[in-house]
């Protein structure tokens, strides 16, 4: 008996099918959604009332203006650990590495939760009532919580596999740690800075769990926008949804995400 | 004379339990080709990474033009490295590559003020001055005109071309080379080898070169050292050491060797092959000594007129030369010669005095520390072995209950007590059967000494590790997994804490 022929193309028709109706067919509908009006006529509405109203216009601005301080901060904090870590000698790495993914196992929510039970009891104590109502503070605190682990883990891989010889070799020429560090360690990690910065930087522009649940709802990201939207004007959340698809297109462009392959292999841990 | 360089004096290294680097003291002259040269785990690239300094000795000293630095940072250090695997920034251009020392460097230059008075400033060097250096140096290397070429574009060898120019162009005293060579195809290699040669006599600086390629080190060097263990088993000219290696090891490291166990039975005379030599070393009478002859020292001729007789086993053709095994009664020599002989053929063998060389042998007996147990056993070197306790006390004798009843009817326990284990080359048997010996561990060198093999058993992990040295007629391969096998009388024991009270 002879077997149907199976190549190795066969096993990517799954994968297929999901991309077709789950990335290809919404994105479309997105699109559509975005550039009809009520009755479904192809219309430009959408566009010129949203770029038109300066709330929504100042929602992305604030959106953005909070995922930079968010991945400023997680980068501050994540590439010394990095570094120290893919450096250090001791044997088990993987234990202290854990330490810092471990609370991505542990419920999004509940974490989120966690902390906003954590401010409540802060802002009791006297001298600390201004917790209750510092918002913005503690959405970002919430924010880089959640997204530090994916610094983390791109910085540390990409470091480990810079070649231990070419700080030696830098050293042996002459170069003392300062200039090591930036004129080798620098910019050969930015691969791994450019994809931690991916990682955190989008997500903290459209997770709105966390603003919301920290920041008394009185902070409303771009993600917020579109989930309300959605619940009345589906035409105009999509308009939404497609800027905001247009912002992260530039952001990835910006950050040189398209250029090569290398800046992708920081993320492979 | 050329004044020293290099003093290294009584350097020792250890990676955690690890002993690395065991006593070493040399000294290396200005302006030379020095060559480590050893087996990998020799010690050879510590000691080259200590000078550059991203290995710091232990204890011990290392000089420079008179002046310890042995606790200098790398970059303070007059000296640059030419990495194995290059060690390239993948980010910069061949140019930047290159300028990256000269960058770092500040240089003192004097000015004179408006007043007349002079007075010193620390500058960087000009951008021309950078440019002219690093063009010299490509030149140097024969990469004139690849300024701009990004280093994942250049081939191996153009790599390891800029690797140098990178190195030199800082003008040090000292070029290390890490192995350079090692990632190159052999007839790179070759050319590379030739190039590094003239480079170093055009700089003028010292080399410091690391190899496990024999025939590399003979090559280039003006001295080798020659280490194991890490320890320096011989220093001289490729010559020297070629033609009167110090040890077996050596003879056996560097070229091909026949080496064989012999006996001085007179003035200039040596017994080995069962046949009395001729030769111009000079032992004392009796004395047990290592016998080297080159296979192309061993002249063959008609079988009636050579010392040896023997059968013509194998015939190899090298390009210039045969290799001719010879069966001699039990021992098998290879010859090296121009001519040609016939397989099965008998033919005679002699050796010119000259070209016998007699050496103390590295190994004469194995001593290890061992302590009795409750069995009277002896433990040592991991295992556990049966032995005969009452050759500790003369005339004693054991009673039913294990207990040691000496000569003077004293009643002793022996469990615990320490003592020195003695047993010879010739007393010691391995087996592939795990459980055969009292102890287990790792053939980690074999050497073919003519009739039987010399091989060395290393048992216990890396931090605690015994090496049991004996003769064997079988062949086994390096690495095979065996139990040590030792008849109990020849387990040879002496007290320790006797041996103390004897010295005080």
């Amino acid at each position: 008996m002879k077997l149907p022929r199976f190549s190795r193309k066969t096993l990517c028709i799954p994968y297929a099918v999901f991309l077709i109706f789950f990335v290809i067919v919404p994105m479309c509908v997105i699109l559509f959604y975005a550039f009809t009006d009520k009755n479904m006529h192809i219309s430009g509405t959408n566009f010129v009332r949203f770029f038109s109203d300066p709330t929504k216009l100042s929602t992305i601005v604030y959106s953005l203006v909070i995922a930079l301080i968010t991945t400023v901060i997680c980068l501050v904090i994540a590439y010394p650990v990095a570094l120290i870590l893919a450096h250090s000698k001791i044997k088990k790495k993987f234990v202290i590495l854990m330490l810092f993914v471990l609370p991505m196992w542990i419920n999004f929510v509940l974490r989120v939760n966690a902390i906003r039970e954590l401010f409540n009891l802060l802002s009791q104590i006297n001298g600390l009532e201004g917790l209750e109502s510092a918002n913005i503070f503690k959405t970002i605190f919430g924010m880089v919580y959640d997204f530090l682990p994916f610094m983390i883990l791109p910085l540390y891989t990409t470091m480990m596999k810079i070649d231990t010889s070419l700080y030696e070799a830098s050293a042996d020429l002459g170069a003392g740690s300062v200039t090591t560090f930036f004129r080798i360690t620098v910019p050969l990690s930015m691969p791994g800075v450019m994809s931690g910065v991916t990682m955190v930087f989008l997500p903290s522009m459209t997770n709105y769990v966390v603003s919301d649940m920290l920041g008394n709802a009185k902070v409303t990201i771009i993600g917020k926008f579109i989930y309300e939207y959605f619940g009345s004007d589906w035409h105009m959340g999509s308009m939404v949804a497609f800027v905001l698809l247009l912002v992260v297109f530039a952001s990835t462009l910006f950050s040189g995400g398209f250029k090569s392959e290398e800046n992708v292999r920081g993320t492979n841990l | 004379m050329a004044e020293n360089i290099i003093e290294l004096q009584d350097v020792t290294k250890y990676f955690g339990e690890n002993l690395v680097i065991d006593h070493m003291s040399f000294d290396i002259k200005k302006g030379e080709f020095i060559t480590f040269l050893g087996p990998s785990g020799c010690g050879k690239t510590t000691t080259l990474r200590m000078i550059a300094g991203f290995d710091l000795p232990t204890s011990g000293k290392i000089l420079l033009n008179g002046e310890d630095i042995s606790s200098l940072p790398p970059n303070k250090r007059p000296v640059n490295t030419v990495f194995q695997r290059y060690a390239l920034f993948p980010h910069f251009n061949v140019f930047e590559n290159i300028a990256f020392g000269l960058r770092c460097k500040r240089v003192i230059n004097t000015y004179k003020n408006g007043n007349g008075e002079e007075y010193t400033k620390k500058e960087k060097l000009s951008k021309q001055e950078i440019a002219a250096k690093v063009k010299k140096a490509l030149a140097l290397v024969d990469l004139e005109g690849f300024e701009k070429r990004s280093i994942s574009t250049l081939s191996g060898g153009q790599q390891q071309r800029v690797a140098i120019a990178r190195a030199v162009v800082n003008e040090p005293e000292i070029l290390l080379l890490d192995e350079p060579l090692g990632a190159l195809d052999l007839k790179m290699r070759k050319e590379m080898q030739i190039e590094l040669k003239k480079i170093h006599d055009r700089l003028g600086i010292t080399f410091i070169y690391v190899t496990h390629d024999q025939e590399e080190a003979l090559t280039m060097s003006d001295t080798i050292v020659v280490m194991a263990d890490g320890v320096v088993q011989q220093i001289g000219t490729p010559t020297d050491i070629y033609n009167e290696p110090a040890n077996t090891f050596v003879a056996d490291f560097i070229g091909e060797s026949n080496i064989f166990t012999g006996t001085v039975v007179g003035k200039n005379k040596v017994k080995f092959c069962g046949k009395t030599f001729e030769c111009v070393d000079n032992f004392g009478e009796g004395e047990q000594v290592d016998v080297v002859v080159r296979p192309e020292d061993i002249l063959m001729c008609a079988a009636e007129d050579g010392i040896l007789k023997g059968e013509v086993i194998s015939v190899v053709f090298k390009g210039i030369h045969y290799e001719i095994t010879v069966q001699v009664g039990k021992y098998e020599l290879v010859v090296q010669s121009t001519e040609s002989r016939k397989v099965g053929e008998t033919i005679g063998l002699k050796v010119a005095p000259d070209g016998i060389h007699l050496m103390k042998p590295r190994y004469t007996t194995n001593v290890f520390d061992g302590v009795i147990n409750k069995a009277n056993n002896v433990e040592f070197a991991g295992g556990e072995f049966e032995c005969d306790v009452t050759q500790l006390y003369p005339g004693s004798h054991l009673d039913e209950d294990g207990y040691l009843i000496t000569a003077a009817g004293e009643k002793l326990d022996l469990t615990d007590t320490e003592v020195k284990v003695e047993v010879g080359l010739h007393d010691i048997e391995i087996s592939d059967d795990e459980d055969a010996g009292g102890t287990t561990g790792h053939i980690i060198s074999i050497i073919y000494k003519g009739d039987h093999y010399r091989l060395i058993v290393r048992t216990g992990d890396s931090d605690e590790d015994e090496d049991f040295v004996f003769a064997t007629e079988d062949l086994w391969n390096e690495n095979d997994y065996v139990s040590v096998i030792i008849p109990k009388e020849k387990i040879k024991l002496t007290l320790k804490h006797k041996e103390k009270e004897d010295e005080a």
